[in-house]
């Protein structure tokens, strides 16, 4: 790929999202980076635990790639997925208060920044095992072919996990059985530390689909016109044909894999060069290029933004901590005793 | 559709009359295996149900276990009721981080928000000369796993009735049957009878010890409580039928009684099945005990081929025997 990221198969035509759809993906993807922007403060700040990661530099193809579904349309990702929930529209306070381990939070607690799930809005998750949620986004897939409805599943997963061999097993069933799935790879060229050519002897990751007769192609994911179009027509595909796609998104993460990655070994001048196309920057000139917000509609939508945050932060700040009762909550959706030891006795058992 | 299930069935039959039945029952329900269509199941525990309900139902996969298993959990988060059978339990293997990243986890991790009803049907345990890769008993590994139900029936009537509960139960449920005892006759019950999960069953009355076991091991049990009453040693054999939930007030309230305790597994001693219920009793029934613990478990080495290492390398009756004796003479 060239440095820009523009690949071969660039999307066919103009992009057809009409303007308050544009507006809206925009708001979305600044609210997005200012809720991870206030995150790593906050882990700064010990008020977030474990892992965070962070999926700045993401937006567009996060964003594009959410927006071009239907809101029924169910979705996996993995632990990168605090853009997936909020461009479903979870409440960013109950996202913001599960990454802090509140009672409030949109998993009680459970989850943590790894593990979102708003199974109300369709959003199926977040999965820390690298690879391990592709088969479950068939599954919903399945399911859906299974009741004969047509919505699409799409599942998002790095390039890094093109290399877990259920990938295959899974794109191999999705085309054996046709089913509606979009397979869409967030290439953002690491996973963790190793670059995707020190990993992949096809560094092309959508030709993985080739082997199955799997439609596919890559596109720009800085570009968040781009990413929404290729995935509505991917999601058309699959919705009409009963079959499925994969896309490969092109994109970069500015900050390292993680919160406690300090991210010493990518080049410098590469990192320089990829902030230099800065998704909301390039999307904010299109869209006041195109007349369809005003400088003025811009810092309205970050001010509003803003304030949605810190009222997200001190929501969570402010959320009680997890009742200690609830260790031993939804280990089972019928258990049989309280036991919070490990659930092995009966009730009454164990004298 | 057969409605008036036959009153005797091997444990095989039984386990195809639950399916079908669930299978009529509830649209909901479909199976997903190896070969369990067309070709009706390495152990012919599908055989006829593919013609019964159609490709939709009953639908042949790859050779793709992470896969399957991992399409089953995903269809079982949106609300379907797969029942996926592995070949054997030695496959369950190469799907294990299917079995315990995601449907052990899912509803714990996420709140609560989204059930994982899904049965996980496999065959397991050694005796046919299969050697190291294709004997396994992994009992232990999946009663370790919160998240998990685990059942292990050891009889046709067991077999078709947890069946059912396993498919009506909205957790993850590993379902390990026996090569073993698929040909093995027994009386089943119909449509409507179910066993709850954790209930276990006393195979055998007797004062003097109890011998715990499940699944095949239940078997090898009796016949060491046979041998052993024929010199006036009365033993009590418990089934707990499932070991997560695990049914320790019958276990407990016969060891207070028989104040002596065996625990057999097919599985390997090292933080197994035996050692489970060994500590649990020791928990429980500590001042009851007259003596220790004795466990009969598989020889702690990989299955060997050749038959005679085999048979020296599983519990046998003999030594379930010999483990009895042993703890009523420390005892005495
Ligand atoms: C099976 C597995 N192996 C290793 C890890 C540790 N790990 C977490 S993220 C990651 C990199 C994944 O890269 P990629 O798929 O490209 O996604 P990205 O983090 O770039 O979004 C690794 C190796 C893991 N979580 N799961
Ligand atoms: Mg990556």
């Amino acid at each position: 790929m060239a440095d820009d990221g523009s690949v071969g198969q660039q999307t066919a035509g103009p992009v057809s999202a009409d303007p308050g759809l544009m507006r809206q993906m925009f708001t979305v993807m600044h609210l997005v980076r200012v809720f991870e922007e206030r995150a790593a403060e906050e882990y700064m700040r010990g008020n977030i635990g474990g892992f965070l990661h962070l999926a700045i530099g993401e937006e567009a193809a996060v964003v594009g790639s959410v927006f071009g579904l239907r809101p029924t349309d169910p979705i996996t990702s993995t632990y990168r997925e605090h853009g997936q929930a909020l461009s479903r529209g979870s409440d960013p306070r109950a996202v913001m208060a599960e990454l802090f381990g509140r009672e409030t939070g949109l998993c009680g607690g459970h989850g943590g920044s790894m593990h979102l799930m708003d199974r109300e809005r369709a959003f199926y998750g977040g999965y820390g095992i690298v690879g391990g949620s592709i088969p479950l986004a068939v599954g919903l897939g399945f399911a859906i072919a299974y009741r004969g409805e047509d919505d699409v599943a799409l599942v998002m997963f790095g390039d890094g996990a093109t290399n877990q061999g259920v990938l295959t097993e899974s794109l191999n069933m999705a085309k054996l059985w046709n089913l509606p799935v979009v397979f869409f790879c967030l290439n953002n060229q690491y996973g963790m530390g190793t670059a995707v050519d020190r990993a992949s002897a096809e560094t092309e990751l959508f030709r993985r689909a080739d082997a199955f007769g799997i439609p596919s192609r890559r596109v720009d994911g800085m570009d968040v016109l781009a990413v929404h179009q290729a995935v509505s027509d991917a999601a058309h595909h699959a919705r009409t044909s009963h079959d499925p796609v994969m896309i490969e998104a092109i994109a970069y993460r500015y900050r390292g894999h993680s919160m406690s990655d300090p991210d010493k070994t990518r080049p410098e001048d590469e990192k320089a060069r990829w902030r230099a196309r800065d998704p909301l920057v390039t999307f904010e000139r299109v869209l006041l290029g195109e007349g369809i917000v005003s400088s003025d509609d811009l810092a309205a939508i970050r001010e509003a933004n803003l304030a949605t945050i810190e009222d997200a932060a001190q929501f969570a700040a402010a959320s009680p901590a997890v009742a200690e009762s609830a260790l031993a909550d939804d280990v089972y959706a019928h258990p049989w005793n309280d036991d919070p030891r490990g659930s092995a006795l009966m009730p009454g058992g164990g004298g | 559709m057969s409605s008036d299930a036959p009153a005797t069935a091997s444990y095989r039959e039984a386990l195809t009359q639950a399916m079908r039945e669930e299978l009529a029952r509830d649209d909901n329900v479909f199976l997903m295996g190896e070969d369990i269509g067309l070709f009706e199941g390495s152990f012919k525990v599908t055989r006829g149900l593919l013609k019964e309900f159609g490709p939709r139902r009953v639908v042949d996969t790859p050779i793709s276990e992470a896969g399957f298993v991992g399409i089953g959990i995903g269809a079982a988060m949106s609300g379907l009721r797969p029942i996926i059978e592995l070949m054997t339990v030695n496959f369950s293997i190469v799907a294990m981080d299917q079995i315990v990243n995601n449907a052990a986890k899912i509803h714990y991790m996420f709140g609560g928000q989204t059930a994982v009803p899904i049965v996980i049907r496999m065959p397991g345990g050694a005796g046919h000369q299969l050697a190291a890769q294709h004997s396994h008993s992994l009992e232990a590994w999946f009663t370790h796993i919160p998240g998990l139900k685990v059942a292990c029936p050891s009889t046709p009537y067991d077999a078709k009735a947890l069946l059912k509960t396993a498919i009506r139960d909205d957790d993850p449920v590993v379902f390990l049957e026996s090569e073993g005892l698929y040909a093995k006759k027994g009386p089943v019950g119909g449509p409507d009878d179910l066993l709850p999960f954790g209930q276990a069953a006393v195979r055998r009355q007797g004062a003097d010890c109890t011998i715990v076991a499940v699944s095949r091991m239940v078997w090898i049990a009796l016949a060491a409580a046979e041998q052993l009453a024929a010199d006036g040693i009365d033993c009590e054999v418990i089934d707990p039928r499932t070991t997560r939930p695990l049914d320790l007030e019958t276990i407990a309230g016969s060891v207070r009684r028989t104040n002596h305790c065996v625990a057999v597994d097919e599985g390997w001693p090292e933080c197994g099945l035996a050692a489970n219920i060994a500590t649990h009793v020791y928990e429980s029934c500590f001042d009851w005990l007259d003596a220790p613990v004795e466990r009969v478990t598989a020889a702690d080495v990989p299955m060997p081929y050749a038959r005679n290492l085999e048979q020296a390398a599983l519990p046998s009756a003999d030594a379930v025997a010999t483990a009895v004796r042993a703890t009523l003479a420390r005892g005495a």
